[in-house]
């Protein structure tokens, strides 16, 4: 397969249509308007439907909407906009309607700028809408990895009826990189598959039940069976789907945390590390949600590492996690940015430098 | 012996939940009779709202959506794109879902041309949540939150969504009717089976208002209600066509 040089938003929005989305609502917001672009152009291509919607809050219901039939469908927006899909994305979870929403974060809070950020950690994975809720939450490092996981995110939001967030940073939207995309899927609602949608029901259609599409359960004990039911899932989830990466761990002296392009960055000041002799790993979760707290706390836990830093395009929000997984037995250090400024390589190399003087 | 009566196959055997005098049952049953006489039970899915109808997807006898408080045009927008012109697409709504916080999405619906049918009950009340003020409560009308009456200066003149809609250019029918009497009841179905006619030949947006009664949150009788709501509401809210393309 050959390599094409893409802008990643275009990738992402391309990919999402060779893994079967046929749907995709949306509202445009800087810096993921490539997306709905591309999407008006290329869906008519294919026989697809791109329909810009009145606002966040619309589009996200449309996709409760036309999720419920069955078909593949896709959202995306960046953090203002995804902050306005919060109700429908709760509804989405509640309803156990399987969809994509993709946010290409920007800096905040409200109107912040329009520049890269991972200010919407906390949003993705600890909650954003209301109840108890999880959406699984890919956080992508490379255009290549936000295809790579395109393909199977559809597989993954059917196999167990969530939502499937793709927490991307302005960067990775932006920046362009040689490319492989893989082929066509052609997805076809399969009724089998998928009894709970809403196709068109009648009183002969049985056994297949009439399709409800709903998050109301009134009293106490059905709304206790239904949680008790997406709380089973979640575990599910947790259990199968954790995602890392892990570079340079064995033996290293400290060991960096991070996500997105951020992570990218630190295996620079990694290498930049080694050549002054200091052995430096890092720790990728790619699922922030579920976040792969056993594999940090498995490469913290070496009797090498001396302390952890966690770094990050925002105040420290993934921190929190990181400090659960290590669970007080080291150190745990931060750097990070708020105001989208990207932490460059010298300041990561300099701050495990400060770290290892004691400073 | 000859079957003088059966109830609608597009209503469950589910038992309302409604007030007694609430109008509320009397638009579910045209509504499903409508489907059952098109005979669209297998190509239509409902949208239910958040209001007192929101169990609406327990009594309907076909597949059903419960939407967020006012989205509901926003999901019949995705199902209607997703299933195409063959499946009759409809949502019912109330008037604080519709007429207040919902009403980006049933503007935009109407803008779009979106081929779906809107019932909207409009009671002049919040009535799921115990009789609050709605943007419809009439001048001088009391409601728990305005428990001296509704007043022009504090809180604007009653919305009239009929109105408003129909000044919109891709709006394709727009009706008020009521279902206080027999003679309304019959011109109610009339209106909500052209609607659905107009959906199933491709046309545009739809929408029937029913004037309703909520006699609970009213403080008034069944028979009162219907009294207040003849003396009161269809004053203000006139009955009739306000758009019809097909027939301009
Ligand atoms: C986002 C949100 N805000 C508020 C509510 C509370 N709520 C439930 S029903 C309702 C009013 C419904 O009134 P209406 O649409 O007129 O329907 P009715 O009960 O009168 O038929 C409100 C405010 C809610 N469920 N969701
Ligand atoms: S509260 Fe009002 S609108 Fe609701 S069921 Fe009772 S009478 Fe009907
Ligand atoms: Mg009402």
């Amino acid at each position: 397969m050959a390599l094409t040089l893409m802008k990643g938003s275009e990738a992402i929005a391309e990919a999402a249509i060779r893994a079967g989305a046929r749907f995709f609502f949306g509202y445009p917001i800087t810096p993921q308007t490539e997306i709905p672009e591309y999407m008006a152009a290329r869906m008519p291509e294919i026989g697809g439907c791109f329909l810009q919607a009145e606002s966040e809050v619309a589009a996200i219901n449309m996709v409760y909407g036309a999720a419920g039939t069955g078909a593949r469908v896709v959202t995306s927006s960046s953090s203002p906009g995804v902050s306005l899909k919060q109700e429908g994305i709760s509804y989405c979870a509640g309803a156990q309607v399987p969809c994509l929403i993709i946010n290409v974060m920007r800096g905040g809070p409200g109107l912040g700028n329009i520049q890269a950020s991972q200010g919407d950690y906390f949003q993705a994975v600890k909650g954003g809408g209301n109840g108890d809720y999880h959406l699984l939450t890919y956080a992508p490092a490379s255009v290549q990895e936000a295809i790579d996981i395109m393909m199977f995110a559809f597989d993954k939001a059917e196999q167990y009826r969530i939502p499937v967030l793709f927490l991307a940073d302005g960067i990775i939207a932006q920046m362009m990189e040689p490319v492989e995309l893989p082929e066509m899927v052609d997805y076809k609602v399969d009724p089998e598959k998928k009894p709970w949608a809403c196709t068109g029901w009648k009183a002969g259609d049985d056994p297949k039940k009439r399709g409800v599409i709903n998050s109301i359960y009134i009293d106490t004990e059905s709304l206790t069976v239904h949680n008790n039911e997406l709380q089973a899932c979640y575990k599910e989830v947790v259990e199968n789907e954790q995602m890392w990466e892990e570079f340079n761990c064995e033996g290293a002296e400290y060991i960096i945390t991070a996500f997105g392009t951020v992570a990218r960055i630190a295996k620079s000041a990694i290498t930049q590390l080694k050549e002054k002799g200091i052995n430096v790993g890092l720790v990728r979760p790619i699922t922030v949600w579920p976040f792969p707290y056993d594999a940090v706390k498995k490469v913290v836990d070496q009797p090498s590492v001396k302390a952890v830093l966690d770094v990050e395009l925002n105040e420290g929000q993934m921190l929190q996690d990181v400090k659960l997984a290590v669970n007080g037995t080291k150190e745990v250090d931060f750097f990070g940015h708020c105001g989208s400024l990207m932490p460059s390589t010298d300041e990561i190399v300099n701050k495990i430098l400060s770290m290892k003087e004691g400073k | 012996m000859a079957v003088l009566f059966e109830k609608t196959k597009l209503l469950t055997d589910k038992q309302f939940h409604y007030c007694p005098g609430c109008h509320h049952g009397i638009i579910h049953r045209l509504v499903a009779e409508v489907l059952d006489e098109m005979n669209l039970q297998g190509k239509c899915i409902g949208v239910a709202p958040v209001g007192c109808s929101v169990f609406a997807y327990d009594y309907f006898n076909c597949d059903m959506y419960e939407a967020a408080h006012g989205r509901a045009p926003a999901v019949a927008t995705g199902i209607k794109r997703a299933v195409g012109n063959d499946t009759m697409v409809f949502t019912y709504q109330g008037d604080g879902d519709l007429a207040s916080i919902g009403t980006a999405e049933i503007v935009h619906a109407a803008h779009r041309g979106e081929k779906i049918v809107t019932i909207f009950v409009n009671n002049a009340i919040y009535g799921m949540t115990g009789g609050q003020m709605a943007p419809t409560t009439l001048i001088g009308q009391k409601a728990s939150t305005c428990p001296t009456g509704r007043t022009e200066e504090w809180s604007g003149m009653p919305i009239k969504m009929s109105e408003m809609l129909a000044q919109i250019p891709s709006s394709y029918y727009i009706e008020r009717v009521a279902v206080n009497n027999t003679a309304n009841i019959a011109k109610a179905k009339k209106a909500i089976a052209k609607a659905f006619r107009y959906q199933m030949e491709g046309k545009g947006f739809c929408m029937i208002e029913v004037l309703s009664t909520c006699p609970t949150n009213w403080g008034l009788s069944p028979v009162e209600a219907i009294d207040w709501l003849e003396n009161n509401m269809i004053p203000y809210y006139p009955l009739g066509v306000y758009r019809d393309k097909e027939a301009e």
